[in-house]
C-alpha cells in the first residue's frame, strides 16, 4: 500500500475532521497540502478503495429495529445466477456467497435484510424464497438482538 | 443508544441524502449544506449531534481494504451464554474487529474482522481462539453479488 494512502486511512478511519476545510486539516497532520490529500482522496474513490464518503447509520437508530441475516442452502450449479438476482432486490443490503460448514452449517448464500419489524423482514424472506425455487434445500434466518461493536476498519498506526 | 423519535426532519434529511456522495473539495460541507438547503455551520453542527447521540457511528470514508492488499472475513462463534461478557470483551478487545453482532442462533456471535494483510485473519481468528477457549468459524465471502449499505430513515411506528 502506497505510504501517504496508508497514512490517509489511518487520519480518516474513524472519521473526517468536522470542519469547514477537512482537507486542509489532514493535509496540515500529514504535513502535505490540501491539493494533494484532494487528489489522494478521487484516487481511491476511482480505485474503489473508498467506497463512499459520508454518513454511516446505527441502524437500529433510525428505525430498523429487524435485521435479519437470511441464509440459504442453494445448488451449486445455480448460486451464482441466483444470488445475482437476490443482490438487485431493493431490500436487499448485502448478498455474498461463502462457504458452507458441514454437517452442521449447509448454507452457501447469505442476504442481509433490514425492517422496522421481523414481520417485514419475514414478508421479504418470503420474496426471497420464491425467487429461490426449488434450487433452495434449505434456509434460515439470524436476527441481530445486539450491536456489539461497529467501529469499522481500524489500522494499526 | 440514541432515541429514534429524536430525529427532526433535518436530522433525517441529512442521513438520508448524505451516506455517500460527499463532496471532495475546498469546502465540503458548505457543498454538501448547499445541497440540503442548510448553513454551513449547521450541517457541521448537526453531525456533531447525530454523531453524540449514536445515531451516526461514524462520518467520513468507508475503506474497502481489499482493493488495497487488506482482507475482510465474517465469522461465528458458539458462545455459551453463561460465558458471554468474558467472550464479548475478549473479542471485541481486538482493533482487527470491525463489526460484530449478537444473533439468535447456536452461532450466537457474529463479527468482521478487517486486516491490512491476508495473513492478519488467521492471526486474529488463532488469537480469538486463545483468548475464549472457543473455535472461531471463518465464512470467507467467496463471491460477492450486491454490497450497498444504504438505508433510508424509517418512520416511527406505533402498536
Amino acid at each position: 500500500m502506497d505510504e501517504l494512502d496508508r497514512r490517509l486511512i489511518l487520519a480518516t478511519q474513524r472519521g473526517l475532521p468536522l470542519c469547514a476545510q477537512p482537507y486542509e486539516a489532514l493535509a496540515a497532520e500529514l504535513g502535505c497540502d490540501a491539493a494533494t490529500v484532494m487528489r489522494r482522496f478521487d484516487d481511491m474513490l476511482a480505485r474503489g478503495v473508498i467506497r463512499r464518503i459520508g454518513a454511516v447509520p446505527n441502524h437500529y437508530a433510525i428505525g430498523y429495529t429487524a435485521n435479519g441475516m437470511s441464509v440459504w442452502d442453494v445448488a451449486d450449479e445455480h448460486v451464482d445466477e441466483l444470488g445475482e438476482r437476490i443482490g438487485r432486490l431493493p431490500f436487499v443490503t448485502h448478498c455474498y456467497r461463502r462457504p458452507r460448514h458441514l454437517p452442521g452449517w449447509p448454507y452457501n448464500l447469505f442476504a442481509m435484510l433490514h425492517g422496522d419489524s421481523r414481520d417485514e423482514v419475514m414478508a421479504r424472506i418470503a420474496v426471497v424464497r420464491s425467487l429461490l425455487g426449488d434450487a433452495c434445500r434449505a434456509d434460515d434466518v439470524l436476527f441481530s438482538t445486539a450491536i456489539l461493536k461497529k467501529t469499522g476498519l481500524r489500522l494499526a498506526a | 443508544m440514541s432515541d429514534f423519535s429524536l430525529l427532526d426532519a433535518v436530522d433525517r434529511k441529512i442521513v438520508d441524502q448524505l451516506q455517500g456522495g460527499f463532496p471532495v473539495c475546498d469546502r465540503p460541507y458548505a457543498a454538501a449544506a448547499a445541497t440540503l438547503g442548510l448553513a454551513e455551520a449547521e450541517l457541521i453542527e448537526r453531525l456533531q449531534g447525530l454523531l453524540a447521540r449514536g445515531v451516526l457511528t461514524r462520518f467520513g470514508p468507508l475503506f474497502q481494504i481489499e482493493r488495497v492488499g487488506g482482507a475482510f472475513v465474517l465469522a461465528a462463534l458458539e458462545v455459551p451464554e453463561a460465558d458471554w461478557e468474558r467472550v464479548n470483551a475478549a473479542v471485541n478487545a481486538l482493533p482487527e474487529v470491525a463489526h460484530n453482532y449478537r444473533r439468535e442462533h447456536r452461532f450466537n456471535m457474529w463479527f468482521v474482522l478487517a486486516t491490512e494483510k491476508p495473513e492478519g485473519i488467521a492471526a486474529a481468528i488463532a488469537k480469538i481462539e486463545a483468548d475464549t477457549g472457543l473455535t472461531v468459524h471463518a465464512f470467507p465471502k467467496e463471491r460477492e453479488y450486491f454490497v450497498e449499505m444504504k438505508l433510508a430513515t424509517r418512520e416511527r411506528r406505533h402498536g
